[in-house]
């Protein structure tokens, strides 16, 4: 079974490129382009993963990050980033993140980060 | 001295600091989709390597999706450019109609976070001021920053640009949620500190929706009064 991924960014040109590359390696991709609308997303659909930006309008990521885990706390959340600082990569490991990935980021390394988070679920 | 100058050179030095950290965040999204891109040519090599052929229009559809990130980004580096070059001279001729527009752009990350839109009203001839460059749009970033928060859940600010015989005013309307309480820290020290160097005084009250700052045509004239 494909791994079932919902993709979070503002920039909708990411997102585009991202799906394309993503579903060619045979993921079942959903995207959102604001944190709201991924946390409405998170409590009706199963996803495997949520690969979320860290900056987006209205929402930062690590309240983003909070109320996806506080809604569902099994969930693995990828947070991609354009900068980061070590600080803010250790808060958000503390808060549950997975991984924080640097933009641009390797789609090999995500894919990857991906099949953690299905090996994870499937514990 | 009616200013500290410790404090001026912090503030510049934060307010560059926050401006350069945002260009570099926009740059690599740039490159975030820039490098996407080039991981899906190789994609579609790969398959063409296995005997799929490559459709030009999906190459065309790339190439375009390039093209529109170098635009971009070139646009970013202007504004960077130009932004570098504010700190040239102490003093200048400063062309107000392209030092908003550039603070209108070096602010358009902090806007689009707030999901607010700034709309300009400029006079339409060509404004010029004598003055401190660099301070001058740190002022206006800060200014313009505050009215971002203070515009409420209307999420819209508008600056109107006026002249009168020796001063020019810059007017922050539609500030629909600016409250007593906001205005307890705004202007700041740091605002402050920046007013006394522009020879320029920023008019806040609650219930105008609006804040005027003036700026002196020309601050050598203003400081010797």
């Amino acid at each position: 079974m494909s791994a079932k991924v919902l993709l979070v960014d503002d920039e909708k040109d990411f997102l585009d490129i991202m799906v394309e590359r993503m579903r060619a390696r045979g993921m079942d991709v959903s995207t959102a382009t604001s944190a709201h609308d991924a946390l409405e997303l998170v409590k009706t659909e199963p996803y495997d993963a949520v690969i979320m930006d860290f900056l987006m309008p209205e929402m930062d990521g690590f309240s983003a990050l909070k109320m996806v885990k506080e809604s569902q706390p099994d969930l693995s959340v990828i947070l991609l980033t354009a900068n980061v600082t070590e600080e803010k990569r250790i808060e958000a490991i503390k808060l549950g993140a997975l991984d924080v990935l640097e933009k641009p980021a390797d789609l090999t390394i995500l894919t990857q980060k991906i099949e953690e988070a299905r090996a994870l679920n499937d514990k | 001295m009616g200013w500290k100058p410790q404090i001026i050179t912090e503030t510049g030095l934060q307010f560059f600091g926050r401006i350069s950290s945002s260009i570099s965040h926009e740059l690599k999204n740039v490159l975030a989709i820039v490098n996407e891109n080039a991981g899906l040519l190789e994609d579609l090599t790969l398959m063409a390597d296995r005997g799929q052929p490559i459709d030009p229009a999906r190459l065309k559809k790339m190439a375009e999706a390039v093209k529109k990130q170098i635009g971009r980004a070139d646009e970013i580096l202007k504004n960077m450019n130009l932004f570098a070059h504010s700190s040239d001279e102490a003093v200048a001729d400063v062309d107000l109609h392209q030092t908003i527009e550039l603070v209108r752009a070096l602010t358009a990350r902090f806007a689009a976070m707030r999901s607010v839109t700034v709309d300009l009203q400029l006079p339409t001839s060509s404004l010029k001021i004598r003055t401190a460059p660099f301070f001058l749009i740190n002022l206006l970033c800060l200014c313009l920053d505050f009215s971002m928060t203070a515009s409420g859940d209307e999420k819209r600010v508008e600056l109107v640009v006026a002249e009168t015989e020796n001063s020019v005013q810059i007017q922050f309307q539609r500030l629909a949620g600016l409250t007593e309480e906001l205005l307890e820290s705004f202007p700041s020290n740091r605002e402050k500190n920046l007013l006394t160097v522009l020879a320029a005084d920023l008019k806040t009250e609650h219930g105008d929706d609006a804040m005027v700052l003036r700026l002196s045509k020309n601050i050598y004239t203003e400081i010797s009064r």
